[in-house]
């Protein structure tokens, strides 16, 4: 989406983004939007470091090639967070505090995330560490299920993953726990402009 | 019903962990459900997935060629059998060959149908299950006690002695500290599992996909780690289209555990790659253990179109009591006494189908709109041929069957009963019959029988009539309910004839199962009812309303009996229960109430068969507003009394918990008057209200109506 927007086109853009936003939250999802990617960047590196994100294991980051780091000086951002990780592995992954991938499609009506996940980087990232930064560009809310089937279907891809809030339990005792086996948190960024570098 | 399984429903009955944990469920569960649906048009989402579902129960054989070709296609291996020892073979074999010491599995009910675990195990390969409930229960070798929440049974105390004993000793009860040593210990399981076994939710044939669906995220763990993956997929899982993904998932997350969407939805069509880039082993087992012969039940089909999401247990008065480790085997509650008695045999439904009291409350939540009260009398049906009636019942059956007798058999014991009998009521009854007045007294036998009373009524003839069918309770125990019947209608200038060949509307026959028995008191009751030509055939008690109205079709038609439709289909037209016909005449001001009259608060009590299966809630209401009463709501006033006709005589240790429910919630209105319109729910509620000593009046609706009336 480049801006700016016709008005209404905005509009419209914003009331879909605030009910994609109240439904992410009422899954315990957090919900950042930043207009450029240099503001995304600044975002979650400073999340990375707030996190105490290091180079040793259980403190690693990791973060699955996606189209958002086109033109993006990866080389620099690693150098602001050490223990971010470009390569993806099963080990690296498993040993990383956070995870980082680009989703391709977010739903309003359920606060949900959809992506292709053949490619299993995208899957280890945001299984294996207890935080789960997500990208996405933010005209690509599509307001429920039917629109997102005519965006992404089984004919494109083998493994489809909707991601709704962190992972959840209510097993022991019906009360709710956040950060079973996947993440326990979710944080997702959306970016109105991916084209814009810097 | 075996001594075994009477302790097993007291045992349940005296856990408070389980019926407190059950309780608190079940009641939180009605609200979140209507709040998770709303903006949601649920009937319309479950007509789809019926009809969906109904469609492929109706191809399951070419849906399985086309999903089997389709993801074979991408590279899936299908392994299709009917038998589930193969599916046990061809899993060990699969891993023999592979090398696999570890497998991970999540949530899989088709694996535990088949007892996977324990064979694999035998064999001597680690079988670990992932999801947090399941592994609760494997580490106790327990079973799920519901197919949703399998540990709910389990207090948090309970599970931390149960981690201290079998896996790390020192585990404090503190909830997110066991789920973070559930993480812990698994996480090195999932990385070290050499295959991971899955269920599906939905296996769509046109495009070849699996459809998993969890909130842990154990299921996308054990799709991405281990180097094979295997899904066992029952082949009712199995919908045509890629577009009817959409109302299943519309409704199970909302409808099982009140989310929108689950945390995570996973579709595989095809093998992806391995975290070393190898290829995935995709292995797809299509299980067909009876599920086509079902599908070729004419019955039995329906419940091909569950959707596993347990609702009908989360609002089954019963289960919230018992848990699925009495109400169930493998596979639990309502839904669950069906699928045993077809993936593990029919004898296996015998005692867990006893426990449904039939109160229609599933229906009203399923999804996949299965009959499930239906179906359970199908069984019971099924096996009361199968294995003959105990003599007792063919004792009691026999005289039921016999007017004569019947009613020259209840006479007698109204003189018997003399010594017991007090304030109208029966308190005690010695030895054996005792537990029937153990949480409530019983009304005792009237003196003179409505049919009796009937005679002495002066009417004046009219041209308008309608005939009315008392039923056993208002005939013999409740005469008073017939007489305000009478003034009623009298008061509209209809006259009303009582046909005397009336005789039991075969209800507790049909409820145990006894056809054969509830067709004949079918046959008795058209023959007296169509004698005479009358506008109405008029009943007070909504259970006789349904079997004149709806159960005798349904006997004939089970029987095949066809040469007795076209009469039941006559009579069924005229039927009308006493609240509509009251309603009717007065909005077309035949009837007027007195003016002006302020009487007060009132609660109202619905009737399971008036509500559900008549549809019938708002009319008593509003003819009670207008006669100058206000309406008091109590808490879950549509859930059923523990009455159940000769449920609560089968079953009192159930019985009397519900009843003290519902005791308790028509207490907390502060009205110093319940009403109702069944006879049945009168006799359960009005002897509980007796034995608990609260001065609150339990009457009929007829009675109230019958005195605000001008």
């Amino acid at each position: 989406m480049g801006r700016p927007q016709p008005e209404t086109g905005n509009c419209l853009m914003t009331s879909i983004f605030d009910t994609f936003k109240l439904r992410a939250e009422a899954v315990s999802a957090e919900v950042h939007r930043f207009p450029r990617k240099a503001a995304a960047i600044d975002f979650i590196v400073g999340y990375l470091q707030a996190a105490a994100v290091a180079d040793s294991p259980q403190s690693y980051a990791v973060w699955a090639d996606c189209p958002f780091l086109a033109g993006v000086n990866k080389a620099k951002i690693a150098e602001r967070v050490p223990g971010l990780s470009f390569e993806v592995t099963r080990e690296r992954a498993a040993d990383s505090k956070v995870g980082i991938s680009q989703l391709d499609w977010a739903m309003a009506s359920t606060g949900s995330l959809i992506q292709d996940a053949a490619p299993v980087e995208r899957r280890l990232v945001s299984t294996l560490p207890p935080i789960h930064i997500a990208i996405v560009e933010t005209n690509r809310i599509v307001p429920d299920m039917p629109a997102v089937f005519s965006k992404i279907g089984p004919g494109q891809t083998n493994y489809i993953s909707f991601i709704t809030g962190p992972s959840r339990t209510a097993d022991i005792e019906r009360v709710l726990t956040i950060g079973v086996h996947g993440p326990e948190k979710l944080i997702i960024v959306f970016v109105d402009d991916m084209a814009a570098v810097n | 019903m075996q001594k075994e399984f009477r302790e097993k429903i007291n045992t349940a009955l005296h856990n408070p962990n389980l019926t407190g944990a059950l309780g608190r469920f079940s009641e939180a569960y009605r609200i979140s459900r209507e709040k998770a649906y709303e903006g949601i048009d649920f009937e319309a989402v479950r007509t789809q997935i019926a009809d969906r579902k109904g469609y492929a129960a109706a191809h399951l054989d070419e849906l399985a060629d086309r999903f089997t070709r389709n993801i074979e296609a991408r590279g899936a291996k299908v392994f299709r059998t009917d038998d589930p020892a193969k599916v046990r073979e061809y899993i060990l074999h699969l891993a023999q060959q592979n090398g696999v010491k570890t497998i991970v599995k999540s949530k899989s009910m088709a694996s535990e149908e088949i007892h996977l675990n324990p064979f694999l195990e035998k064999a001597g390969i680690e079988v670990r299950e992932t999801d947090l409930g399941e592994w609760i229960i494997q580490l106790a070798g327990q079973t799920p006690s519901h197919m949703v929440m399998p540990a709910i049974h389990m207090t948090k105390e309970e599970v931390a002695d149960l981690f201290s004993d079998k896996v790390e000793q020192g585990q404090a009860p503190d909830i997110p500290k066991l789920v973070k040593f559930a993480r812990g210990k698994l996480r090195t399981k999932f990385l070290s599992a050499e295959m991971g076994i899955t269920g599906a939710n939905i296996a769509v044939a046109e495009t070849g996909t699996l459809v998993i669906i969890t909130n842990e995220g154990n299921a996308r763990l054990v799709t991405t780690l281990p180097k094979i993956h295997v899904a066992i997929v029952g082949i009712e899982k199995l919908m045509s289209d890629f577009a009817d993904v959409v109302p299943v998932l519309t409704a199970l997350p909302r409808s099982a555990t009140a989310q929108l969407l689950t945390s995570y939805v996973t579709m595989i069509s095809g093998p992806v790659p391995n975290t070393d880039g190898s290829p995935k082993q995709l292995h797809v087992i299509l299980m067909d253990n009876r599920r086509t012969e079902m599908s070729q039940d004419p019955k039995f089909k329906e419940a091909l179109q569950c959707i596993r999401c347990a609702s009908c247990l989360n609002v089954c008065p019963v289960f919230r009591l018992v848990g699925g480790h009495v109400f169930g085997k493998v596979y639990t509650g309502g839904i669950g006494t069906i699928l045993t008695a077809w993936f593990d045999a029919l004898k296996a439904s015998d005692e867990i189908q006893s426990l449904c009291i039939q109160c229609g409350n599933c229906t009203q939540v399923c999804p996949g709109k299965v009959p499930i009260p239906d179906l359970i009398l199908e069984l019971r049906r099924r096996l009361a041929v199968e294995k003959g009636q105990t003599l007792a019942q063919k004792a009691i059956f026999s005289v039921v069957n016999n007017r004569r007798l019947f009613h020259s058999m209840l006479r007698t014991a109204s003189l018997a009963q003399k010594p017991l009998a007090k304030d109208g009521f029966i308190r005690h009854l010695p030895f054996f019959l005792s537990d029937m007045t153990e949480f409530r007294s019983l009304p005792a036998i009237a003196d003179v029988p409505f049919r009796d009373k009937f005679k002495e009524i002066e009417q004046t003839p009219q041209k308008e009539k309608a005939a009315f069918y008392s039923g056993c309770l208002i005939d013999f125990a409740y005469p008073e309910m017939g007489e305000a019947v009478v003034k009623i209608l009298n008061k509209a200038g209809i006259e009303v004839i009582f046909p005397e060949g009336q005789t039991c509307c075969g209800a507790p026959a049909r409820f145990s199962g006894a056809y054969e028995v509830a067709a004949q008191n079918a046959k008795d009751n058209i023959n007296a009812l169509l004698e005479q030509d009358v506008e109405y055939v008029v009943s007070a008690c909504p259970t006789c309303t349904v079997a004149l109205k709806q159960d005798f079709i349904h006997t004939f038609e089970s029987l095949e009996q066809t040469d007795s439709l076209p009469r039941a289909r006559e009579l069924a037209a005229k039927v009308v229960d006493l609240s509509t016909l009251v309603k009717k005449l007065v909005d077309e001001g035949r009837l007027t109430f007195k003016e002006g009259r302020q009487l007060g608060k009132v609660t109202y009590h619905d009737s399971c068969h008036l509500k559900r299966t008549l549809n019938v809630s708002e009319q008593p209401r509003e003819l009670l507003t207008k006669a100058g009463y206000e309406i008091s709501e109590m808490f879950e006033a549509d859930m059923c009394c523990g009455m159940g006709g000769s449920y609560s005589l089968k079953l009192p240790e159930i019985s009397a918990p519900i009843l003290e429910r519902k005791l308790t919630n028509i207490k907390q209105t502060g009205a110093p008057l319940v009403v109702m319109d069944c006879p049945g729910c009168v006799m359960q509620i009005r002897g509980g209200m007796d034995k608990d000593g609260a001065a609150i009046k339990v009457e009929h609706t007829a009675q109230r109506l019958a005195e605000e009336l001008e």
